[in-house]
């Protein structure tokens, strides 16, 4: 009963915790350079889905209705081209292409993520508390 | 203990129903991010009543089973979101926390009656 409630919260915890080290991945490679617009660096971003069926999970898991990482994509604006004719991935032209990584979006998403781990935290403790009080009741 | 069976009323019942709600809105929250995610609640009075869905009555046998609706699963409904987002997401943050605070508080209330009635059967037990 109460134990699906942190199985769930749990599920979510893993996924913001998914979403915030892509983040942390995606500004950390801000300056990563590439010789063509293949082999640049693309910002990640998590795609989530909903744990609705006891198929999603293992068999007996407590976590239907929770959340998981359905898949991680990359985001599809173009990568700047810019004139670095010094660096070793200049192509002949003396061109390199940057990551396509915009700092603002990922401070954003940083920021949507620690909300939703926050809350989800919130919701273990809650439900922690209300078991406790469940067990007292024979006390009475 | 045919006594002790129905001793606790309709709380028994209610603390099932208040913990399934919890959990629901927890997995709203859980969902917050998830594309096309629908956010659902109980329909309380529904429930704690055992009362069914709407059906619809067959009065020849040409009319067809109705499944139950799809919005109604076992008492469960979509919210409707005040601001719909654009990735057919409908939980919205504030909506859930202030229902998750509710669903905790209803549940404490429900235990608290559970307790009384716990403390008067123990009494009734003692014959203090």
């Amino acid at each position: 009963m109460i134990d699906n409630i942190f199985g769930i919260a749990g599920t979510a915890l893993n996924a913001q915790l998914t979403r915030m080290n892509l983040t942390a991945s995606n500004l950390a490679n801000q300056n990563t350079t590439a010789t063509t617009e293949g082999e640049a660096f693309k910002a990640k971003r998590t795609v989530f889905k909903a744990l609705l069926s006891q198929r999603d999970t293992h068999p007996g898991a407590a976590h239907v209705g929770g959340v998981r990482v359905d898949k991680i994509v990359d985001v599809q604006t173009p990568n700047p081209r810019v004139y670095e004719p010094g660096s070793p991935h200049a192509d002949k032209d003396g061109y390199v292409y940057m990551s396509n990584v915009n700092e603002v979006t990922e401070m954003v998403e940083m920021m949507a993520a620690a909300r939703t781990y926050q809350n989800n935290v919130e919701v273990v403790n809650t439900a922690k508390a209300l078991m406790m009080k469940t067990l007292e009741v024979t006390k009475a | 203990m045919k006594i002790l069976d129905n001793a606790f009323g309709i709380h028994e019942r209610a603390l099932a129903v208040r913990n399934r709600r919890v959990e629901l809105i927890s997995q709203n929250i859980a969902n917050a991010d998830t594309p096309n995610y629908k956010a659902r609640d109980i329909d309380f009075k529904k429930l704690i009543a055992g009362a069914e869905g709407v059906k619809i009555k067959a009065t020849t046998d040409k009319h067809y089973e109705v499944a139950k609706l799809e919005n109604e699963i076992d008492g469960l409904k979509f919210r409707i979101p005040f601001n719909a987002s654009t990735d057919g997401n409908t939980v919205e943050m504030a909506v859930e926390q202030a229902q998750f605070g509710k669903a905790t508080a209803d549940y404490q209330a429900t235990l608290m009656f559970l307790e009384s009635r716990i403390s008067g059967i123990r009494k009734a037990l003692r014959g203090e």
